[in-house]
């Protein structure tokens, strides 16, 4: 698989000046946390990373090239993206959502086979959503329409997953369910890269962590060289308690 | 979705197509049976019945036909554009910037393809105009683009009020659909015919291209989507589609709003097939709808026009309330 990698990377937030340059590379195998409080440029950094938008400096690349001299289509078969808004537009159902992951597979003259409808039904079912297969997506709850959108691009079956807080308005049991999923697909040779709110998801799942600060300074590394109290009490300017349990590290954030 | 479950709406609104045709070639100030207009149809019956139905009757509707599909496909376009179902051609002012464009090139004595080629640019002018500064520094709030939309729209009505009042009058009678549109005065119906199944061929490939986009622009790309050239395209596609309508039949509102509303709640939004059904339904509505114009007053007629808006206006605002 081609890898993922940003090599001096500043992303462009408005009225930002400084900021470390990012140098890392997303490998096969691995799960990446990206941390950081509410408009650190997480998301920013992830439509970066998938091409949306252009960085201030420095490149992303794709196996061996810039990521703006890869054809689109060939982007979509390798980075799939979860976004954190979804835009509502017209009605669509839960299947013909999931269905629209295999795009960049099909050519123009093809219309979607049996195939490509099983891969479809596969997902649905990976994420627990298959039931409401015929269903509005605009009628089913937030966390339904987050595990819908996990299936899309669990049916567009990328080399590289990028997910912007995809335990977004899930329950208990459909984080851990999405969590385990992402951590089988990294033992599968897939490589993720996620942004998440939850410091103890990130502590629990993923093998790198990537700090974000609101200044722009970030670090990135190991998870375990990088779940620091003082470094995460720091990020968050909130004072935090740990405690160990199963195993991992758990913070508790610290009254007043 | 299997082909062949594609291919059924698409078959059953072709036959409604023809059939509103044959209706409207048979009903008139002088009826015909069916089978009277069968045989001139097919070149035998009496040398009246000839004339009546294939000089006079079947250019007029088969104007109709191609004018209402474009006007459909027109609207479902601009509608995947936008993400909104409110968008039309003629609510956001692209006829009448054609309409405009057509009129002030009729004025200054040229006829032909430079009037269409005039009404293009009116259409692609008043479409960069309303999506530029509908657009402005966020993103398109339908509000936003349906103001700016009606804005210009009323602008252009204005413009060609005032062209009106400064033509000759002799030229009135024939320029006055510019306004509220009317196949009557249609010239040859081919040059829509052959755009109408152009348009629809391209729609296979860049259908399924157009459903991602429905999705959103972000989403889109992420799936692999040239974003900006396709919208790019579909601005043009679109203008180009209602130019050479309004140059067809004037500016006849609300058929592209309407047509792919009704067939997106019967048939889904796949464009691969809402965009055939659209050339084919909006078709089949306007040869209805002018046939209606014909015979409601008969033998004085209203321009068709009329009943699209009749029809128009109260989809409009049940599809501006229900979007909160």
């Amino acid at each position: 698989m081609d890898t993922l990698q940003a090599r001096q990377l500043v992303i462009d937030i408005p009225g930002r000046t400084g900021g470390s340059p990012l140098n890392l590379t997303v490998e096969a195998g691995q799960v990446w946390g990206v941390l950081g409080p509410n408009g650190a440029g997480k998301t920013t950094l992830l439509h970066t990373l998938a091409g949306l938008r252009l960085p201030r400096e420095g490149e992303v690349r794709l196996g061996e090239y810039p990521l703006t001299e890869v054809r689109r289509r060939s982007v979509a078969q390798q980075l799939g993206l979860v976004f954190q808004d979804r835009q509502d537009g017209f009605p669509a159902t839960v299947l013909e959502t999931a269905l629209i992951g295999r795009h960049p597979w099909l050519s123009l003259w093809q219309m979607e086979s049996g195939d490509d409808l099983n891969r479809a039904e596969a997902a649905l079912k990976a994420l627990d959503v298959v039931h409401l297969k015929d269903r509005l997506v605009s009628t089913l709850s937030g966390g339904e329409r987050q595990r819908v959108a996990i299936a899309t691009v669990l049916t567009q079956n990328p080399d590289t997953w990028l997910l912007d807080e995809p335990t977004n308005h899930l329950d208990l049991h459909h984080q851990v369910a999405v969590m385990q999923l992402l951590k089988q697909q990294a033992e599968a040779g897939r490589a993720i890269f996620m942004c998440l709110h939850d410091l103890n998801l990130a502590a629990r799942w993923c093998d790198h962590l990537l700090l974000l600060f609101p200044n722009g300074e970030a670090c990135w590394g190991h998870a375990s060289q990088m779940l620091v109290p003082s470094a995460l009490e720091s990020l968050y300017n909130q004072k935090l308690i740990t405690v160990e349990a199963d195993g991992a590290p758990v913070f508790v954030p610290a009254k007043g | 979705m299997p082909a062949f479950d594609a291919f059924r709406p698409l078959a059953l609104l072709a036959l409604a197509g023809l059939g509103a045709m044959v209706l409207s070639v048979s009903v008139g100030s002088a009826g015909l049976s069916l089978a009277d207009t069968l045989a001139a149809l097919t070149g035998s019956g009496s040398e009246l019945n000839r004339t009546l139905v294939l000089e006079l009757r079947l250019p007029r509707t088969l104007a109709a036909f191609a004018t209402g599909g474009l006007l459909a496909v027109a609207g479902a376009l601009m509608q995947v554009l936008l993400r909104n179902p409110l968008a039309d051609p003629y609510v956001l002012g692209l006829s009448g910037g054609a309409a405009v464009g057509a009129l002030l090139s009729m004025l200054a004595g040229v006829a032909g393809v430079i009037v269409t080629a005039s009404a293009f640019g009116g259409a692609l002018l008043s479409t960069l105009m309303v999506f530029g500064l509908a657009h402005g520094t966020g993103s398109w709030t339908p509000t936003r683009l349906l103001l700016t939309g009606v804005v210009v729209a009323a602008g252009w009505g204005a413009i060609i009020t005032l062209l009106l009042a400064l033509a000759p009058t002799r030229e009135l009678p024939g320029m006055l659909y510019w306004l509220m549109g009317d196949v009557a005065y249609a010239g040859s119906p081919w040059p829509a015919f052959v755009l109408l199944v152009l348009a629809c061929l391209l729609v296979i490939p860049a259908g399924r291209s157009l459903n991602v986009l429905a999705r959103g622009p972000l989403q889109a790309a992420a799936l692999g989507v040239n974003v900006r050239p396709m919208e790019w395209t579909i601005y043009i596609g679109a203008s180009l589609l209602t130019a050479t309508a309004v140059t067809t039949a004037g500016s006849i509102g609300f058929v592209g709003l309407v047509v792919p509303h009704m067939l997106r709640l019967v048939l889904g939004n796949d464009q691969r097939i809402i965009l055939p059904a659209c050339a084919l339904g909006g078709g089949a509505l306007l040869v209805l709808a002018d046939t209606l114009a014909r015979v409601v007053i008969s033998p004085e007629q209203l321009p068709v026009g009329v009943i699209t808006a009749l029809l128009g206006v109260p989809t409009f605002l049940y599809l501006l309330y229900r979007s909160r």
